[in-house]
């Protein structure tokens, strides 16, 4: 057994993707029962949330990067920082606009600006999207990485004040599903919700493996074009 | 097809197009770098050849 999640081959981490998803759409939406309030568009929290919690597992993940090159310099660290920032971002593109057609669904509005978990939310993303105008200003070097890696920990904070944000104030409009008495849901309704989750972060992470790979050798082949020419 | 049903297949198809584009994306990036290597390859032979004459 592989020691590690990347020691595993990267066309077997795809097919058990592809694997892991299918069969959370099969759950979603052939075992797990309609919601008696919402009905059929309750289906979108399974799509919804987990994509959420993966952006915030991929903002994390970023961080987590950057800590490890502020504290050790290790090799490759800030490029896969900013691989696992670029799949939040995108992630968290795909968690605004299906929680804007959720909102137009459920409340009749694409967007409001009084749920703080709302806003919280954007301001988490716009504050990791602009971390490429950082990068992209800045010439490649241990500056620019330097630089990188300590914007991405700055945001980190914003990850729990987003998830506690409903929690803390009274936000009435954006419903909690995950109180402190646990998930208020049916057990079929959470396994379908668990197997999504695992989808998507399998997904994260297959997104995450290739654009890595493509980045890297990306930067062999310059190296090599320098010893060459 | 019920307005629910639109939205809940707006939702799943906005995702689905999304990692689609980016598949699109990195085969075009793909495409790029296998243009390289091929540059690389040619530029290598030719100072081979040249090394060897």
């Amino acid at each position: 057994m592989p020691a590690r999640l990347r020691d595993i081959p990267l066309s077997t981490f795809a097919w058990v993707t592809v694997v892991v998803l299918g069969g959370a759409i099969a759950l979603i939406f052939f075992y797990a029962p309609l919601d008696a309030d919402q009905g059929l568009t309750q289906k979108i929290f399974y799509l919804h949330v987990p994509i959420a919690l993966t952006s915030y597992a991929c903002f994390g993940w970023g961080a987590w990067k950057a800590l490890t090159h502020l504290r050790t310099r290790a090799p490759g660290a800030d490029l896969e920082s900013y691989a696992a920032i670029h799949q939040g971002v995108i992630f968290g593109a795909f968690t605004l606009v299906t929680g804007s057609i959720w909102a137009r669904a459920s409340w009749g509005i694409w967007w409001t600006w009084s749920s703080n978990q709302l806003v919280t939310f954007l301001v988490l993303f716009l504050f990791y999207s602009a971390y490429f105008m950082l990068r992209y200003s800045v010439e490649p070097g241990p500056a620019r990485a330097n630089m990188c890696a300590v914007y991405a920990l700055f945001g980190v904070v914003l990850i729990p004040i987003s998830w506690l944000s409903i929690r803390l104030a009274n936000d009435f409009i954006h419903p909690t599903v995950f109180t402190r008495h646990g998930p208020q849901m049916s057990g079929s309704m959470f396994f379908a919700f668990c197997v999504s989750w695992a989808g998507l972060l399998l997904l994260a992470a297959t997104m995450y493996r290739v654009e890595l790979a493509g980045k890297r050798l990306d930067a062999r082949l310059r190296e090599l074009r320098e010893l060459l020419a | 097809m019920s307005s629910s049903e639109k939205y809940v297949a707006a939702a799943y198809l906005v995702v689905f197009v999304g990692v689609l584009a980016w598949v699109a994306i990195i085969a075009s990036k793909l495409a790029r770098l296998q243009r390289e290597v091929a540059e690389l390859v040619e530029l290598a032979r030719s100072r081979h050849e040249r090394d060897a004459a």
